[in-house]
């Protein structure tokens, strides 16, 4: 802004300013990164510290959201929960729904990444594919819902044409699960792609290549070049995935039940963990309760973490 | 200001510092074993597209419902083009069609205050955008740019946000939003993500570590702030990914919906995404109205896969783990 400055930066004097200003500056450096941390840090502390402490206080109370308040109640929604049928129920339609949803998609995402790889890297493929994911799950749902219609829906159609016959899907007991799954499969598969394609993009290529010249063909550097290389990168997506599938509650809140039906079903089919703890929370008022099973979410997803990343050395790289 | 205040250093480019090109950037496009499999590349790419037609078929479909009408979906007929096109289904949605019209049309009479619920919803996206990626980048500036004690620990902290399951929280903070009496109201709703989330602090960190510090070592030899330094140098520097942190925020903050069904669930500050799920559960059970839910799924997709259309390089961009191994 004016000569005198400028004139300071050339390179002469610059050393010559350096030491002194850069320790004063060191010394600030403190005190601005608290202004600077103020407001994510107040957002930190209000809405995630603050509540997760609560959180965990609350499921040692018998708090009502009625009431607005609760006593201390020791370990007893623990021992509730231990002795409550429906939470294990959904815990164990949570895990059919993971194992299913996981399975598939790594698996389909794997193939899709690996064919992106070796064929393009157009945008618009990526776009394409990557589409139902921004999509708000509500629409996904509504959209599923309408498909797979026992009595008017095109999936039905289709099936019934091919000769299969038609299917209940959604209004099933026991196809509810792996719909679902399905569902979810399609709206993350290509998402998982793209995260698996970025870490196939770091692998370098010379090892491609002398794969080739060692007379290795694709199933086989698939197998020994590939799979290997993209570990630290799947690990994580899988973490991610996995994590994120515990996690499903749109979906099932606006596909199950049938049209103007109670989320979770057919008779509580479909009721995953975050449809249950929602309810006891907001439709019985049981915050402390689902608190408590919160809780155990919470710590079940963390030993999965771990475990993912144990089991496939996630956090090491054999290109270092 | 550039030219005088801060003084670049000959080798230093003087144009905004380009965000590292995405990786694919690296790779050359011919197929890396020349002509040797062509039967198979075919099978390959006939396999990705089928990928591609699967993902967008059902999109087709609940417009080609949308621009049907209930009478003609209850024939059950199934064509591939809408049966007899017409708008009626989206004018209805969006309250411009007479009252004869939707009766005709077999609307179950659930109302859909579309416009209303549009309004809300960008209200609170945009709320949550301006606030998250401001609070984030400067958060995002004081860990990756500056030295003090106990910034890693910090951060760290900040991380661990991540593995808290949204619904350990949102119960708490239903609580607490009841307490202040902001239960229904937009600072009630936005609050929770106006300040942070732990991936979007993560997320512009990785972008502050990854642009040189030439640039402002310079300026704070030249006696330049962190505030100035923060503003006049890396925002600009940063626009390109600030560009893409807003536009995942928007989308995000868009198909929210467990916290605004839990904390905006009065018809003031209902957002689409809750404004649709009503609209489903006011369904008759026996004769739903279709046509008219497909129209309002597409509307409420609809700003969205404009975003999409309009930015949509810069999202698929970003999908991936950022020097995260």
């Amino acid at each position: 802004m004016n000569e005198n400055r400028s004139s300071r930066g050339s390179r002469g004097t610059r050393q010559e300013h350096r030491p002194a200003r850069w320790r004063h500056l060191r010394q600030r450096q403190g005190l601005v990164a608290g202004v600077f941390l103020l407001p994510a840090g107040f957002g930190f502390a209000v809405f995630y510290l603050w509540p997760a402490l609560r959180g965990l206080w609350m499921s040692f109370t018998d708090y009502s959201l009625l009431r607005g308040s609760g006593e201390l109640v020791g370990l007893q929604n623990y021992r509730d929960l231990a002795a409550d049928a429906l939470f294990w129920h959904s815990m164990y339609v949570t895990t059919v729904y993971v194992v299913l949803n996981i399975g598939s998609q790594t698996v389909l995402a794997l193939v899709m990444a690996v064919l992106m790889d070796r064929l393009t890297r157009s945008a618009l493929v990526r776009s394409v594919l990557v589409l139902p994911w921004l999509i708000p799950q509500v629409v996904i749902g509504m959209l599923w819902l309408w498909m797979l219609d026992p009595r008017l829906g095109v999936v039905n159609h289709l099936l019934e044409l091919a000769g299969i016959g038609r299917q209940g899907f959604l209004g099933s007991p026991d196809q509810v699960v792996p719909t679902l799954a399905g569902i979810n499969t399609w709206r993350f598969t290509g998402y998982t792609a793209l995260l698996l394609f970025a870490g196939l993009q770091m692998i370098p290529r010379y090892l491609y290549e002398a794969a080739a010249l060692d007379g290795a063909g694709e199933w086989r550097t698939f197998w020994r070049v590939t799979l290997p290389l993209l570990r630290p990168v799947l690990a994580l997506v899988l973490v991610l995935s996995v994590v994120g599938s515990f996690q499903v509650f749109d979906l099932v809140q606006v596909a199950t039940g049938g049209i103007g039906g109670q989320p979770g079903g057919p008779a509580n089919a479909s009721l995953v963990i975050y449809v249950y703890i929602f309810r006891q929370a907001f439709s019985f008022h049981h915050a402390g309760y689902a608190a408590a099973m919160a809780v155990v979410l919470a710590a079940l997803l963390a030993v999965v973490t771990f475990l993912i990343m144990r089991g496939l050395r996630g956090s090491r790289s054999d290109l270092a | 200001m550039r030219e005088s205040t801060v003084t670049v250093p000959d080798n230093h480019p003087a144009a905004p510092v380009e965000w590292p090109a995405p990786p694919a950037r690296r790779r050359p496009t011919e197929p890396r074993h020349g002509g040797r499999w062509r039967p198979s590349r075919a099978v390959a790419w006939l396999v990705l597209i089928l990928m591609m037609v699967a993902t967008l078929l059902p999109f087709y479909w609940i417009l080609r419902t949308a621009l049907s009408t209930n009478a003609a979906l209850f024939t059950g007929d199934q064509s591939a083009l809408p049966p007899e096109p017409t708008l009626v289904n989206f004018r209805r949605v969006l309250g411009l069609a007479s009252a004869e019209e939707v009766r005709a049309a077999g609307g179950s009479g659930a109302e859909l205050e579309f416009w209303l619920y549009l309004r809300n919803s960008i209200i609170f996206s945009t709320l949550v955008t301006v606030g998250q990626v401001t609070s984030c980048a400067m958060a995002a500036y004081a860990f990756a740019r500056l030295r003090w004690r106990g910034r890693d620990a910090v951060f760290y902290l900040f991380l661990s946000a991540l593995m808290v399951p949204p619904i350990f929280v949102v119960i708490p903070n239903f609580v607490l939003l009841s307490e202040l009496g902001l239960l229904d109201t937009f600072a009630g709703l936005a609050a929770p993500y106006f300040f942070m989330t732990p991936f979007m602090v993560f997320f512009l960190r990785q972008f502050f570590l990854g642009i040189s510090t030439e640039l402002e070592d310079a300026a704070r030899i030249d006696g330049a702030g962190h505030p100035r330094i923060f503003l006049r140098i890396c925002v600009p520097m940063m626009a390109a990914p600030l560009t893409t942190a807003a536009i995942l925020a928007y989308v995000i903050a868009w198909n929210e919906f467990m916290w605004p069904l839990v904390a905006g669930n009065d018809p003031s500050v209902r957002v689409l995404t809750v404004g649709l799920s009503v609209f489903r559960s006011g369904q008759p059970q026996a004769a739903p109205d279709w046509t008219g839910l497909m129209a309002a799924t597409v509307l409420g997709a609809l700003p969205v896969i404009l975003l999409f259309l309009l930015m949509g390089r810069r999202i698929v961009d970003s999908i991936r783990f950022t020097g995260l191994r």
